[in-house]
């Protein structure tokens, strides 16, 4: 049976391994300090559940001031030039892609193979087992589990069918990892910071907030500060799924389900979908934001939160708009049948 | 009131662009040590969501075979391949790949994309080569807007693709929190108010990929006699 730790014990290895290639790479003038960040991300993974809370704790508040304060430098990996990169390309063509392709390929077949696949209710097929149990004990942690065996395999095919170096795996990914820097740590400590504003019932009060917002009388004010209330929470949650809980409870169930009687799928489906627009609009969302910002080597970290912004607000107007639709055609369809019904 | 403290550190520290993951440290004891907790406490609750939040990090591990198929020339041979499509423009490259991701994601397949398994190697690189097939050879700062569409491009799609499956996370969890409050909806009825905003997403952001473009042909003409 395969948990989240096989898959933490591979992730401590690949950071152990750019933690010794760092700290031997004399060509990083800070190799000292991003060796010893990478060694503190492996002792992470690796031995973790063994630190204790205070003791992880000081951990990240290390990596955190190592890369905070500019500790992490870019080490030289022997890579190719571009123009070996040019001939490379023209001598395996679209060979190439075949690796690339198994990336998806692989993680979505594991995915479906470790949690099984129901199609609106019906059972398409069993999670694969292994004498009796299944190979994932949990099937939520199916795609997690699955993706390392995507990297993998497709990484070995790389070598193999591309004829590269057999440590060419490790030193390239170190050399994106440096080009990737403290990003690399943000969207972790995001979740972090998330579980200490839950703890200190941050969600409430900006919940009881908006609500003291609301004029309650009003289905177009009370549509627009729940869906724009949503957009504005996750920003500064940097996560939907952390805005809506507490704006639904405090708008969405009472005043647009209840009292105007809205249709729950409608108020729902909208209200989440009103987040992602500001999902869109946040560098908090670090996965989303910030990390391709650095992948791409963009000089302006907030560069593709930008270019979002104008088709968020957009789609911020959309659905408020459609919600408001849904909710006052249907208010509409039963006053009428109440006339109608008085009437006669 | 006071533990909207932490709240404004994370606004005003990102806003003057300190390095976020101090930030982020500063916001979380701001915030523990004004709901009442002790430093040490904030700590402890700190590094014990860090060690459960584990599994975000885990996604590097794709990093290794990434870079291995760059040294091997995927980059340049994505530029080739989409060099040789005459009627090819970033935004139609863009509008292509937004309803490929959108309709992959409706499907549940949502890993099938990404900033590091195909924005980065693939679809950025192939933009650029469609950009410099239009106008000549870009400058840094275009070469930038035409990367930051890209991944923009990415996120927009699968967010907005994301929820017409009915088994995503956020789908789940409407389902679960409307159940708390005593309410039951199916899955599939969300869903399905999925569809509406979804075929919005694709009109807005391809009428802005297509303006994208009009504003590059307005301006490799005037570059064109520098050349």
């Amino acid at each position: 049976m395969i948990t989240l730790s096989f898959v933490y014990v591979l992730a401590g290895m690949l950071f152990a391994t750019f933690a010794v290639l760092s700290v031997r790479d004399t060509a990083n003038p800070k190799r000292w300090t991003t060796g010893l960040f990478w060694a503190l991300f492996a002792l992470s993974f690796l031995v973790g559940d063994y630190l204790g809370d205070v003791g992880n704790g000081v951990l990240v508040l290390a990596m955190a001031l190592i890369a905070g304060v500019g500790g992490l430098g870019i080490g030289r990996v022997a890579t190719t030039t571009p123009d070996e990169r040019r001939a490379a390309a023209a001598h395996w063509r679209n060979l190439l892609f075949l690796p690339a392709v198994m990336i998806p390929i692989v993680t979505v077949a594991g995915t479906f193979a470790f949690a099984g696949l129901t199609v609106v209710g019906m059972v398409i097929f069993e999670p694969l087992t292994i004498g009796g149990a299944p190979i994932v004990a949990n099937p939520k942690q199916a795609t997690l589990i699955a993706l390392p065996f995507a990297a993998i395999i497709a990484g070995v095919l790389a070598v193999v069918l591309l004829r590269q170096p057999v440590a060419s795996p490790v030193q390239e990914g170190r050399r994106l990892m440096d080009v990737i820097g403290w990003a690399a740590l943000l969207p972790q400590m995001l979740a972090s910071l998330g579980a200490v504003f839950a703890l200190a019932g941050v969600g409430k009060v900006v919940g009881d907030l908006a609500t003291q917002w609301v004029p309650a009388d009003s289905l177009i004010a009370t549509v627009a500060v729940y869906c724009v209330g949503m957009a504005l929470f996750t920003m500064i949650m940097g996560n939907a799924f952390a805005a809506f809980p507490v704006l639904t409870a405090g708008i969405g169930v009472p005043l647009l389900m209840h009292h105007f009687g809205g249709d729950p799928a409608i108020v729902g489906a909208i209200g989440m979908l009103a987040g992602f627009c500001g999902t869109l609009m946040t560098p908090l969302a670090a996965n989303f934001n910030i990390v391709p910002a650095a992948l791409l080597e963009l000089k302006d970290r907030n560069a593709v939160v930008l270019m979002q912004v104008p088709t968020a607000l957009m789609m911020l107007a959309i659905n408020t708009t459609l919600m408001y639709a849904r909710i006052s055609l249907s208010e509409q369809a039963q006053n009428t049948l109440l006339c109608t019904a008085c009437s006669r | 009131m006071l533990t909207l403290l932490g709240v404004a550190v994370v606004v005003v520290g990102f806003a003057a662009r300190f390095n976020p993951l101090l930030v982020v440290v500063v916001a979380a004891f701001v915030t523990g040590l004004a709901a009442g907790l002790s430093p040490v406490e904030v700590l402890a609750a700190f590094g014990k969501a860090f060690n459960e939040n584990r599994f975000v990090s885990v996604a590097w591990l794709i990093l290794p075979v990434v870079g291995v198929l760059e040294r091997a020339g995927l980059q340049e041979r994505a530029r080739t391949l989409i060099g040789g499509v005459k009627a090819v423009t970033v935004g139609r490259l863009l509008i292509v790949y937004m309803l490929f991701r959108q309709i992959t994601a409706a499907l549940g397949l949502t890993s099938i994309g990404g900033h590091a398994q195909t924005v980065k190697p693939l679809i950025a690189p192939m933009a650029e080569a469609a950009a410099e097939l239009k106008g000549g050879a870009l400058s840094d700062d275009e070469r930038e807007k035409v990367r930051a569409m890209s991944a923009a491009t990415d996120n927009i799609a699968l967010f907005f693709g994301e929820d017409i499956f009915m088994a995503i996370g956020s789908i789940l969890l409407i389902v679960g929190f409307l159940d708390q409050s005593g309410i039951t909806v199916a899955p599939l009825q969300l869903s399905v108010w999925a569809i509406p905003t979804a075929v919005a997403a694709l009109v807005v952001h391809g009428a802005r990929l297509l303006l994208f473009d009009r504003r590059a042909a307005q301006r490799s003409p005037a570059r064109a006699p520098a050349e």
